[in-house]
């Protein structure tokens, strides 16, 4: 610092001069390591997510049952959960006969600690009596609740999820929302995510490996477990 | 979240304000000024903040402004050998994995021999152990430090971040200890998983761990690549032959000297999780020393001395949550992470008191997605055009230096580059400079074509030059030869193309993703010792990738149709994929049987499955678009 001109160390000030030049400035008046106390709070890391990503919305299931996000669908839950619409033509159709292959494989963990959430994209069209017809026609089994709700909780939702893209025409296209499992574990502050279309099994190990880690029987000899029995 | 039109628009506004020259007391009169001395935020003017900043909100913009150049650089230290009598050594080191059950956690020993966490058993022995025994050993655990400061601003909390330690009871560092290795001295690193237990990851971060080398010519059992992965309470051992590729194919015993690396890093690669653990500080230099490239400037090329003179600069930027003060991370998101924190070396935009002489420095973009356009800037007149050199391309010294105003490096490219701050500070009559990013970027997905104007970018380190003294090492621009380009002129076995695409909501290869399970996840198969042309393309406009190939380096033969630039007429282990643009590049696998990737390594997409697994055996496949 010694060495520098003031006027040098503002116009070296970082990013956006004005900014930065200005910040500085004030700084540089006294010690800038010695800034005032800024008002941090403590907040527990698993409710900055709940606050950012998991909102309490409303929410009704395929069977006309009300539910709420946070409290009842994720709280304490491992969940996978992805967006689709009932007359969705191009994807949606093989990606739920994806789904349905894993949850037969993972059928012992379904509905048990594992659950499986398809939110419609398009709650002005799918109602719960749209969806149940949609989830008997593809067998999806308990344990897996499709859901609908209102147009801007929804929107909310997948905003929060991170079904989005920073790019407008291609957000706005709702089948760029379609091909993808937000996976979770919500007590364990783990999220990840896997293409609804890949290799069912792998969907499988990917699910399990934000449940379990490591896998059960995983470091048996000779063990082939992935998933289920 | 802002678009980018409205995050251009109020960079424009900013540009206005500095154009129009406007006091620190006009602008409160306008209303423009907080207290704190920065911008208010307010839409049009600071596109990120329209609606203010809640807790929990970890984006661009969001966090809390801290000043520059409060801190010098820090320098990690050197990675210290241990004695096989080193406690961490009790189960002696040995070819095939230590798979006994370990009765205090019911899991192997060691986590080698595990594929996406599942034991094989009889697999992952080291290839090439009795023929170059190790000869030096490491030890590195895996912790969580609670007290890591980023800035000397007291009123920024400590961090938390994991990372690699010295191998003893101390606590980690971010970036971690500097490992040292040197050509033809095999060695072994035993890394220990003690981070701590998944709930207790602060937001982000899984404890599970794969420490891969980046660019080292490893076997697949010791280059830790993304399916294998080690558990809490688990060790895993890295083996080095320490030899050039070639070693045991067309450049025997000991390999091509012409495929000698120097700076390589260390960092976590667990499937999935990759951009969480490296920005929570998985993450560490490696450089690599031969006959030429010796660390001594008295020696070999005359290379500036190691640790002195040859300093690693690790580039990463982060976001704060504004109501914590803490580092977070958005593990929902997919287009990419871009900070509005730059840290060198784990510090605040530092300085650095360098001497009036030659130094070189290793220049790591650290992802996890911001590329960067570095200059050095005169902050005392921003209209200087400053040259310097480029002396090496992903570590890998080019044929003969080249001289820049500034040059291009996106994630986990490393660019070595020579400054010569005596004869700089002469030329110009300065005794600052900056080196600074002018490259605009506001997403993830990709920098924009804008380069700021100088001294509006964002310096990442403040050079501070001191008084003249002696310099031993060469100079650039004598035009010092260092090791030529191996051939490229060998037919290639099979050319494959490669489509790197967004589809769905997410990234692919071919149109698929990453998959970890052994029997389904391996896309083809190389002829070990042959030679291959792979043509990498990015057809779809918007966003970048800069793709990372494991095991070997290639040379680029052509970008778009034409040569590449001088300072990319070189080996290297990370190819740039700009919008729209095929790139053309040279192999040859050599000396090791295994699987390997092929990844973005803009590590948000590479998490979001841009990756695909490769083998290398005895016989390949021809497969052009596997």
């Amino acid at each position: 610092m010694s060495r520098m001109t003031r006027r040098s160390w503002l116009a070296a000030a970082g990013s956006a001069s004005a900014v930065a030049g200005s910040a500085s400035r004030l700084l540089a008046a006294k010690d800038p390591s010695n800034s005032p106390p800024r008002g941090f709070q403590h907040i527990p890391p698993r409710e900055l997510i709940r606050r950012r990503h998991l909102p309490n919305v409303e929410l009704m299931t395929q069977d006309g049952k009300r539910v709420y996000f946070y409290d009842d669908l994720v709280k304490d839950k491992i969940v996978v959960i992805n967006f689709m619409y009932a007359h969705c033509e191009k994807l949606c159709p093989t990606m739920t006969a994806n789904l349905v292959r894993v949850r037969k494989i993972l059928h012992d963990r379904i509905g048990h600690d594992i659950f499986m959430y398809s939110i419609t994209l398009k709650p002005e069209e799918d109602t719960s009596q749209v969806l149940k017809e949609y989830a008997d026609m593809h067998g999806t089994g308990p344990g897996w609740l499709f859901l609908t709700g209102k147009p801007a909780d929804i929107e909310l939702l997948r905003r929060s999820l991170g079904f989005t893209t920073s790019d407008p025409s291609e957000d706005a296209d709702k089948s760029t929302h379609i091909g993808m499992l937000r996976i979770g574990n919500e007590p364990m502050l783990r999220w990840s995510a896997c293409p609804a279309e890949a290799n069912t099994q792998w969907i499988a190990t990917s699910i399990l490996s934000e449940a379990d880690f490591p896998l059960k029987g995983g470091s048996r000899e000779g063990s082939t477990v992935t998933a289920g029995k | 979240m802002a678009n980018r039109r409205d995050i251009e628009t109020a960079r424009k506004n900013r540009l206005e304000i500095v154009k129009a020259g406007l006091s620190r007391r006009e602008l409160f009169k306008m209303g423009l000024l907080t207290t704190a001395g920065y911008l208010v935020p307010k839409s049009g003017l600071s596109a990120w903040a329209t609606t203010g900043c809640s807790p929990g909100q970890c984006q661009l913009g969001c966090s809390p402004p801290i000043a520059p150049f409060l801190d010098p650089l820090y320098v990690p230290p050197v990675l210290p050998a241990r004695p096989l009598t080193d406690p961490g050594f009790t189960h002696h080191p040995r070819q095939c994995p230590n798979n006994s059950i370990n009765p205090t956690n019911g899991l192997p020993f060691e986590g080698r021999g595990q594929f996406n966490g599942v034991l094989r058993p009889g697999t992952d022995c080291f290839q090439f152990f009795d023929q170059f025994p190790p000869q030096q050993f490491f030890i590195q655990r895996l912790r969580a430090n609670h007290h890591f400061r980023i800035t000397s601003d007291k009123s920024i909390p400590d961090q938390t971040i994991w990372g690699f330690n010295l191998g003893g009871n101390d606590s980690p560092m971010f970036p971690g200890p500097t490992i040292v290795t040197h050509y033809q001295q095999p060695l072994l690193i035993r890394r220990f998983n003690e981070l701590p237990p998944q709930a207790q990851n602060g937001g982000f971060g899984v404890p599970e761990a794969s420490s891969h080398l980046h660019n080292f010519h490893s076997g697949s059992e010791s280059d830790g690549g993304p399916c294998r992965y080690y558990f809490r309470g688990q060790y895993f051992d890295y083996f080095s032959t320490m030899q050039q590729a070639g070693f045991d194919s067309d450049h025997q015993p000991n390999g091509d000297i012409n495929e000698s690396a120097s700076t390589l890093w260390y960092h976590d690669h667990r499937v999935d999780h990759t951009a969480e653990n490296t920005y929570k500080g998985l993450v560490g230099f490696n450089c690599v020393f031969n006959q030429f490239d010796t660390g001594d400037e008295g020696t070999g090329f005359h290379l500036p001395s190691f640790p002195d003179f040859d300093v690693p600069l690790f580039l990463t930027d982060k976001l704060i949550d504004p109501a914590t003060g803490l580092i977070c991370f958005d593990t929902f998101g997919f287009d990419g992470l871009i900070g509005d924190v730059q840290l060198v070396n784990g510090k605040v935009q530092p300085f650095l008191e360098v001497q009036g002489r030659r130094y070189r420095f290793r220049v790591l973009d650290g992802g996890p997605s911001r590329f960067y356009e570095l200059f050095l800037t005169d902050p005392n007149n921003l209209s200087q055009v400053i040259p310097f050199w480029v002396i090496a391309n992903d570590g890998n010294l080019l044929p003969k230096p080249v001289q820049v105003t500034s040059f291009r490096v996106g994630p986990s490219e490393r660019y070595d580059i020579m400054i010569d701050f005596k004869s700089l500070g002469r030329k110009f009559g300065t005794t600052v400079l900056n080196l600074e990013n002018r490259l605009l970027q506001t997403d993830g997905r990709a920098p924009t074509n804008t380069i700021l104007p100088a001294g509006q970018g964002t310096t990442c380190v403040q050079f501070r030059i001191g008084a003249d003294v002696p310099d031993g090492s060469v100079d650039p621009a004598t035009g010092p030869a260092f090791y030529q380009l191996p051939s490229t002129h060998v037919a290639p076995r099979v050319t494959r193309t490669f489509e790197f695409v967004r589809k769905n909501g997410q990234w692919q290869i071919n149109g698929k993703g990453a998959d970890c399970s052994f029997e389904t996840g391996i896309r083809f198969t190389v002829q070990k010792n042959t030679s291959e042309r792979w043509i990498l393309r990015n057809s779809s406009g918007g966003w970048q990738h800069p793709i990372h190939i494991h095991l070997e380096e290639f040379q680029i033969l052509k970008r778009n149709g034409v040569a590449p630039p001088r300072v990319e007429h070189s080996r290297k282990d990370v190819c740039r994929l700009g919008f729209n643009e095929e790139v053309e590049i040279f192999f040859r696998f050599r000396d090791f049987r295994g699987d390997w990737p092929m990844h973005c390594h803009n590590t948000v997409h590479e998490d979001h499955n841009m990756m695909l697994l490769w083998q290398v055996q005895d016989v390949g496949d021809t497969n052009p678009n596997p």
